[in-house]
């Protein structure tokens, strides 16, 4: 048995060798609080003890340079650039994660979605990060991560069951192992915490990957969660899509973090800074994160720097706080460009076989535009099933109540109110 | 048997509830090595263990929000909010989350967590340790709120609560964790959703739970002694509420008056005083009546005394449900003795009719 010792030495080991005292630390930090003994020190405690081994670098960590080349190894950071298979399937799944989020923002744009959150141009943070997750994994989705899903392999239909107004989430959490989208910001964080707690208490080996805005780290949910996923050492990565604007409000004025992956080490926690709008690099560094965080290292914080193309939400008007420039300025990066220009560059890619992605992702748009029209309206006895186990008394009564209202709209001459 | 007071009866089932169910965590500010703040998980780590019951980062919504994952993930877990006013940063957890995970994805994911809450005053603290929290809870569905008013109920109740598929803030009336009964434990009182008569009486009901149950009784107690039949409601569960339960005792008295701690304005009393009306309001001889806090923020502890319901206030209000009016006869009926004797049979046979 390690004692506490041991286990702030293995933690701060080199960051390759963590493999090596994986099992060691299970037994140490599966199941348990990260309890340090009950007396009090004077001396710097934890993985924390060496601050500069959990600071992310100031720039961005990038592998593919918006002209699609190879960037410098300087920029690399030390990540290496992802296996050809998995730059391809990174570029199949942002193919379609934009051709899906562009049929999305058309239906509601048509009055067919009650709204829609776009994340165009966020895709490689969506992307690279659902593709690092094992199938066992979880994983956190806002609102704005629909391409998440979709990439997760969630029916795109069941996607857009928030977006559309029939329910509040459309899929099986536990089959697809994505938690339903969060609106209220940072409150999910706290939930992957709780979740990969219990699952190391049944000796399971599953991490989590919650997906956050800039915004959202000025919660303080963002807070709590950051601190008890690093006391309790669980494997966690906080993925910050940092795209620049929380609605209408700027990264300025949200935070005077050097970067918000800085608010890592304060946590005793890793950061990672990493262009968000380069998929090889955020898949590169949230595979890293989590394989760390698996061995025992801890939860981490990684920045995607990125941008949010579009408003908001299609009911926004971006013109009223920012420049059309620098909306151009980030379209020239496009992420799924990018990786494309690699792969074409690098042989790993010709038309035909990028045919065959633009392909699936028409076939997945005329799916959903065709599935969601053939839709009828969710039934309203349906809104007494699952406020508990069974409806209690109280709900049963007005539940009669809705019932007998239905009767009588049917009963009554169309439109006529009654 | 044996005496039995209500924080003991709570620590008994946490710890076989922990004993029952490996997937029963407890955990929390202070309940660890210290065993909370009032002693209720007093124990229970040195005899489980720290996987089993520890202290947690002193951060109330990331407890909650811990929680919600851990019950994802099919834990039962069993948080302590240390004090009622201190579970305020947990709110939107609590609403957002805890209430309506089970909603919001079509009933597959239930949360079976169990919030604890030493609420109400009565204990000579100093604020934000008085606040009697529980309207914001009741008014939040997909909730089950309750809360026990003895040692028996406190038992029972937890361990229903534990085993429950969905959410309960359980609501511990803090004045009373020293009160004792004797109790034989374990022990399986009412069902936790229901109401019970902890008193039978004739001529008006009180309609109390929690830290008020005590009171109501102690003032039943007392206005026996001037000639009247009060009957004892004590709620349990404030969401769901037990209609069925309250209507027939109302209905039996015709007079009600519901006690509570927290401040009378868009309170809990409101939505009873509303629900007895709405169903018995043929059968009342007088306004529903609340006997509650003031509508002030909790007092300072030498004040407390004037805001908490008392003995003498019940009783007053007692007093005011006017008893001298007896049935109004119709102007053409003769103003005698006998007549208004009469009038007042026919008049309430006429309600009854009405109401039935």
């Amino acid at each position: 048995m390690l004692d506490a010792g041991d286990e702030c030495a293995a933690a701060t080991a080199p960051r390759g060798h963590l493999s090596t005292v994986r099992a060691a630390l299970w037994t140490v930090c599966g199941g348990r609080p990260h309890i340090q003994g009950m007396t009090t020190s004077d001396a710097p405690r934890g993985p924390a003890a060496d601050p500069a081994a959990l600071l992310p670098s100031l720039e961005p960590v990038r592998l593919v340079e918006p002209d699609g080349t190879r960037a410098a190894p300087a920029s690399g950071a030390g990540f290496a650039l992802p296996e050809p298979d998995v730059l391809l399937a990174l570029l199949r799944a942002m193919v379609i994660g934009r051709r899906f989020d562009r049929q999305a923002d058309s239906l509601a744009r048509q009055g067919r979605l009650a709204v829609y959150p776009s994340s165009h141009g966020q895709e490689a943070c969506q992307v690279g990060g659902v593709l690092a997750l094992a199938d066992d994994d979880w994983l956190f989705p806002t609102y704005r991560d629909c391409v998440s899903l979709v990439t997760r392999g969630v029916d795109p239909v069941e996607v857009l069951t928030l977006l559309r107004g029939d329910w509040h989430s459309g899929y099986d959490p536990a089959r697809h192992r994505c938690a339903p989208q969060c609106t209220p910001l940072a409150t999910n964080a706290s939930h992957a915490v709780g979740l990969t707690y219990a699952a190391r208490r049944k000796g399971e080996d599953v991490a989590a990957l919650v997906l956050m805005g800039d915004g959202a780290t000025s919660e303080g949910d963002a807070h709590e969660a950051y601190n008890f996923a690093a006391v309790w050492n669980t494997p966690v990565v906080f993925l910050v899509q940092n795209n620049q604007w929380a609605i209408s409000v700027p990264l300025r004025r949200q935070s005077a973090a050097p970067t918000l992956a800085h608010k890592a080490v304060g946590y005793g926690m890793r950061g990672y800074h990493v262009d968000g709008n380069d998929a090889a690099a955020v898949h590169a560094v949230v595979a890293r994160a989590l394989a760390e965080a698996r061995a025992g290292a801890g939860p981490a914080l990684v920045e995607a720097r990125t941008y949010r193309i579009d408003p908001h939400t299609n009911s926004d008007d971006p013109r009223r706080y920012r420049d059309d420039a620098e909306v151009a300025h980030w379209r020239r990066r496009d992420p799924v460009a990018r990786l494309e220009a690699l792969l074409r560059r690098e042989g790993g890619l010709d038309d035909a076989a990028h045919q065959e992605m633009v392909d699936a992702a028409d076939r997945l748009a005329i799916s959903v535009r065709e599935r969601i029209a053939r839709l009828g309206a969710p039934a309203p006895e349906e809104l007494f099933d699952h406020v508990y186990a069974a409806p209690t008394a109280p709900l049963r009564g007005q539940r009669e109540e809705v019932r007998a209202w239905v009767r009588a709209r049917r009963a009554a001459p169309t439109g006529e109110e009654v | 048997m044996a005496e039995v007071s209500l924080g003991r009866a709570l620590n008994r089932a946490l710890r076989d509830a922990l004993a029952t169910d490996p997937d029963v965590v407890v955990y929390g500010e202070d309940v660890g090595p210290l065993g909370g703040v009032f002693r209720v998980t007093d124990g229970l780590t040195a005899e489980f263990g720290e996987d089993r019951c520890f202290d947690s980062p002193l951060a109330e919504s990331g407890i909650v929000g811990t929680a919600v994952g851990m019950a994802m993930y099919g834990h039962r877990p069993v948080v302590e909010m240390q004090f009622d006013a201190f579970a305020y940063p947990a709110f939107q957890q609590v609403v957002s989350h805890v209430a309506k995970m089970r909603n919001r994805t079509r009933g597959r994911l239930a949360l079976p967590i169990v919030i604890r809450v030493p609420y109400g005053g009565g204990i000579g603290a100093v604020e934000h340790h008085g606040d009697s929290s529980e309207t914001y809870y009741a008014h939040t569905p997909g909730l089950r709120v309750v809360t026990p008013a003895t040692p028996a109920d406190g038992y029972s109740m937890l361990r229903e609560a534990v085993a429950c598929p969905d959410p309960v803030v359980f609501l511990e009336p803090k004045r009373r964790y020293w009160a004792t009964e004797e109790v034989e434990l374990p022990v399986r009182t009412a069902p936790m959703d229901q109401a019970v008569v902890r008193r039978a009486g004739a001529d008006v009901t009180l309609i109390a739970y929690g830290p008020t149950v005590d009171t109501a009784l102690l003032a039943a107690e007392a206005a026996a002694e001037e000639g009247r039949e009060v009957e004892v409601v004590d709620l349990r569960s404030l969401a769901p509420f037990d209609d069925a339960t309250v209507t027939a005792s109302v209905r039996r008295t015709g007079r009600a008056v519901v006690v509570h701690e927290a401040s009378a304005f868009a309170g809990y009393g409101a939505e009873v005083a509303a629900r007895v009306t709405e169903r018995c309001f043929h059968y009342l001889e007088a306004p529903v009546l609340r006997v509650a806090g003031l509508d002030i923020p909790y007092p300072p502890p030498h004040l407390e005394e004037y805001h908490l319901p008392s003995v003498d206030r019940i009783l007053a209000a007692l007093d005011r449900l006017q008893w001298e009016a007896a049935w109004v006869p119709p102007p053409a009926q003769a103003p005698t003795s006998a007549g208004a004797d009469a009038a007042a049979r026919a008049g309430r046979a006429h309600r009854l009719e009405v109401g039935a």
